[in-house]
């Protein structure tokens, strides 16, 4: 926002398909992006037949616990399913599986870099056909593949706490790289394996309710369409309420050739889907216990890892957390970290050039193989301890300032010493050993 | 007539080898042909030559797969069966051939039982009177002019006639003991996750229940110990192990309490029904037992529950007849399946879901209460099926609320859960069958069979046929 008349009320919803072997309701296949053809992982379950009954995956239940616990949720511990009840013709049932009043999570938080994001609900149901409106045969025809019917669904609702759309960004990256952590989902946003919705409305700056009307903005298959799509809705909205229009709930989807949100459909009334439980699925019991194992089976998230990183390692988090993509890639970063502290060189440093990329290690690599690369590209042959001392000593009477100011606590000035160094030694040093070296002489 | 025997008998005939499945089988095809013009108990009936190679095939097996080995039966039309019709009853699935079968169905295969056909029945068990079907209304055949009851209506007349030797019935409101009633025959409708409803065209499913019929509380007995017991197709049914049901139907009368619910008897009632319930009540005086006076007040407001809960979860279940798929339009619904439809949307509306479906759940609570309550007085309780005998044809058809009505007795049951066993217990005075029904505790099966079968060893209303109809049964 360029001014500040307005502020952005912004909340998201975010679908996400589970990877689990079987879909949520029945034993088919959940696996339906690479499907040979259409129709192939279906049974009289999932494709509604007369008498097909569902039976709940308790995989995917407990993924979505575990997604709640990672969001710091409030778990259920009595929830049931719903039946939601609409007709479209992707849905073979005439109603969807989903939760409505007693959702397994409930009132989390997933903090990021822009803020703080409350998570309102977590719950679980079946994803829906997929509909192919297509030509064949000089007819135009609208074709349903069911592969996709019944995988189980997570949708995570957030409160309407997200300030920019750099914020919405940041929650909904984050949000994936959790969820690919748990390794619950692939997160697969061009096929469709992660949805993202925002719900966009502007209030003036000192008012505090809710505006009256929201726009939802749908179909954004990448993070930075999502930002795009919220910030031209940001500067379209705010023209149109001060040409003193008044602005309708509506569903808008974002272009992305011509860079542009576009009214998709406006709610006339609010749908009645007729929620009521459903009555092939007894409620589902989760005691304590249940919970306390899911819980400790999930790893130390990114966030916590790079905490402890720049304590143990003084890697600094914003270099480490691109590295904690996974519990195995954290192992193997530890062991790298802890190689180098031993041999006295500087994870940071590595973590950095990895950053930087001013270093590239290939995929399924070893800690061992990472280390010799780091090495090799700095050439860190180790340097003569006295010629460094004198180089050292000739640096710091030239600075007399600099260190004057170092001891009377303005430690920041040791990077510019580092470079003064650095600079009149002739072969590729390795900064580490300065770094400590330089420390030792200016605290004697 | 080989099927006029017990299926006890018939095992035992068909492992001395005195009778073939094929004999069986042949007998069941040609009385069912028959008598299907007139009586309309069957929408499907198997070809024959496949009938005789799978009879065959039983017959050369050295040992028996189970009891009901070789023994012919039937099917409600609400059951899928692999590459067999199946439609409910209704036009909406009138060329639907299921890929998968219904486990009850798989259970009957493995165990040898040869399916004969699928029965006619009320259009997606809408209906007690079997003239909402979409096929030919089935007559009673006791007295053509008059209903056979419904929604299981095909089921009850296909055993009554001896075309079959037992059928699978659905249970949702009365729709196998209404019918039982009616044709004089003995139906059981089991305990809510007793048996695997998967393959059951759902009709309201936390109400649905699957059950067999046949003619005797042994036979039945015979037919639970194959189809009871938990399904992993199935999230509802019972992880309770089922039991030996068949094994000792033998119980001693002076143990046993029988409640006479009060309100089952009280206004409304057929004088000549009230009669021959409270005779057979007398019966198991004479035989042991006690008789307790025992009150249900809240059987006032059972109706009312009732189809707020079925038409509810009606509405939902049939939204899948959508017409996008199984070839026909919403249009081919009758009349009592749109009326339910729309009951049922309404009571789940937004604005209207709290006045109906969930003060219905909540008042479901209360009579769920008010049984436990009785059953700690009773061991079971003693009560007519139906307030009337089997209606004419016609009577009711244009009488929605009345035909309702006529299922006081039978809807509470499955609102509450229970089992419940009619068997018949006379005849009026025109010699149309009246049956009552032994309600029981959640998983009382075995007791209501050996109760009922205590009745049945000391009368005979049940070994009664009705009078002959069609030409082929004069063997």
């Amino acid at each position: 926002m360029t001014d500040n008349t307005y502020s952005l009320v912004c909340g998201m919803e975010v679908h996400v398909e589970l990877k689990t072997v079987s879909k949520m309701f029945c034993g088919c296949a959940n696996n339906p992006f690479h499907a040979e053809k259409p129709n192939i992982h279906t049974c009289p379950v999932c494709l509604g037949m007369p008498g097909g009954l569902p039976v709940a995956n308790r995989t995917a239940i407990d993924w979505t616990i575990k997604l709640g616990l990672a969001l710091g949720c409030t778990i259920n511990q009595v929830s049931k399913f719903d039946r939601k009840h609409y007709f479209y013709p992707d849905l073979p049932k005439g109603y969807q599986i989903s939760q409505y009043d007693l959702p397994f999570c409930e009132k989390g938080q997933l903090n990021t870099a822009e803020g703080a994001v409350r998570i309102r609900r977590i719950h679980l149901e079946e994803d829906t056909g997929k509909l192919q409106h297509t030509t064949l045969d000089g007819r135009k025809v609208s074709l349903i593949d069911f592969n996709r019917g019944g995988v189980p669904l997570v949708e995570i609702v957030t409160e309407p706490d997200i300030t920019s759309p750099a914020h919405a960004k940041a929650y909904a990256k984050q949000l994936r790289d959790i969820l690919r952590y748990l390794d619950i989902a692939d997160c697969d946003m061009e096929q469709g394996g992660m949805r993202l919705e925002a719900n966009v409305s502007l209030r003036p700056v000192h008012k505090t309710q809710l505006p009256d009307y929201k726009i939802e903005l749908k179909n954004i298959n990448s993070f930075r369409f999502l930002e795009q799509a919220i910030h031209y809705e940001m500067q379209r909205q705010q023209a149109a309420l001060e040409a003193g229009e008044q602005l309708h709930q509506e569903t808008r989807g974002w272009d992305s050739v011509k860079n542009r949100t576009f009214a998709q459909r406006t709610k006339e009334a609010a749908a009645d889907y007729r929620y009521f439980p459903d009555p092939d699925l007894p409620p589902i019991e989760l005691p304590d216990e249940h919970i306390a194992t899911i819980q400790s089976s999930i790893p130390e998230l990114p966030a916590q890892v790079v905490v402890r990183w720049s304590d143990q390692f003084a890697v600094d988090p914003r270099f480490g957390l691109p590295l904690a993509t996974s519990p195995e890639n954290v192992a193997l970063f530890e062991d790298v970290f802890a190689q180098l502290t031993a041999q006295q060189q500087s994870p940071n440093t590595l973590a950095s050039d990895l950053h930087n990329k001013r270093l590239n290690i290939s995929a399924n690599t070893s800690a061992a193989k990472i280390v010799a690369a780091f090495q090799k590209a700095h050439d860190t042959a180790v340097l003569d301890s006295d010629e460094l001392e004198s180089i050292i000593s000739a640096v710091l009477n030239k600075n007399s300032d600099a260190v004057k100011k170092y001891q009377n606590g303005q430690t920041q000035v040791l990077g510019f010493l580092m470079g003064q160094v650095m600079k009149e030694l002739k072969s590729k040093p390795d900064a580490q050993q300065v770094r400590t070296a330089l420390g030792k002489a200016l605290t004697t | 007539m080989l099927l006029n025997t017990s299926i006890s008998q018939l095992e035992q005939s068909l492992q001395q080898k005195k009778i073939s499945s094929v004999e069986l089988v042949t007998e069941a095809l040609s009385q069912a042909t028959a008598q299907n013009k007139t009586l309309s108990d069957f929408i499907t009936l198997r070809e024959k030559e496949a009938l005789l190679t799978q009879a065959s095939s039983l017959d050369a097996m050295k040992k028996p797969k189970s009891r009901l080995h070789g023994i012919p039966f039937s099917l409600k039309d609400t059951y899928a069966t692999k590459d067999v019709l199946t439609t409910a009853g209704s036009n909406v699935l009138q060329s639907f051939i299921p890929p998968y079968n219904a486990t009850v169905y798989q259970k009957l295969l493995d165990a040898g039982a040869i399916l004969i056909g699928k029965n006619n029945q009320d259009a997606f068990g809408h209906g007690s009177s079997n003239e909402n079907t979409d096929f030919s209304p089935a007559k009673n055949p006791w007295n053509t002019q008059h209903i056979p009851g419904g929604s299981s209506g095909g089921s009850a007349i296909s055993i009554a006639t001896r075309a079959v030797s037992f059928a699978i019935g659905e249970d949702t409101g009365g729709s196998i003991r209404n019918p039982a009633s009616m044709c004089g025959i003995s139906g059981l409708k089991v305990t809510y996750g007793r048996v695997s409803r998967y393959g059951a065209v759902a009709y309201a499913s936390s109400l649905d229940s699957v059950g067999p019929m046949a003619k005797s509380a042994e036979d039945l007995a015979l037919i639970l110990e194959v189809i009871a017991g938990a399904d992993p197709l199935d999230a509802t049914t019972a992880t309770r192990p089922s039991e030996p049901y068949a094994t000792d139907l033998n119980t001693d009368m002076k143990k046993v309490v029988i409640g006479n619910p009060k309100e089952f008897f009280a206004e409304g009632i057929d004088p000549e029904v009230k009669q021959i319930v409270l005779a057979a009540a007398e019966e198991y005086r004479q035989a042991g037992a006690t008789l307790e006076e025992v009150s249900i007040p809240f059987l006032e407001h059972s109706i009312a529950i009732y189809y707020s809960l079925a038409m509810s979860e009606a509405s939902s279940n049939l939204a899948r007849y959508d017409g996008v798929r199984y070839g026909a339009s919403r249009d081919a619904f009758t009349q009592e399946n749109k009326r339910r439809i729309m009951g049922g949307t309404f009571a789940l509306s937004s604005g209207y879901a709290d006045k109906f479906y969930k003060t219905a759940q909540k008042a479901r609570t209360v009579l769920i209460e008010e049984y436990a309550k009785v059953f700690q007085k009773c061991d079971v309780l003693l009560a007519p099926v139906t307030p009337t005998p089997a209606a004419q044809l016609g009577q009711l058809l244009n009488d929605p609320l009345t035909i309702l009505l006529e299922d006081l007795y039978t809807v509470t049951i499955n609102t509450v859960g229970v089992p419940s066993l009619a068997i018949p217990a006379g005849f009026t005075k025109n010699k149309l069958p009246v049956g009552m029904q032994l309600i029981g505790k959640k998983y009382a099966e075995r007791q209501l069979l050996q109760i009922g079968h205590a009745y049945q060893q000391r009368t005979d209303w049940h070994t009664q046929q009705p009078p002959t109809i069609g030409t082929d049964n004069d063997r």
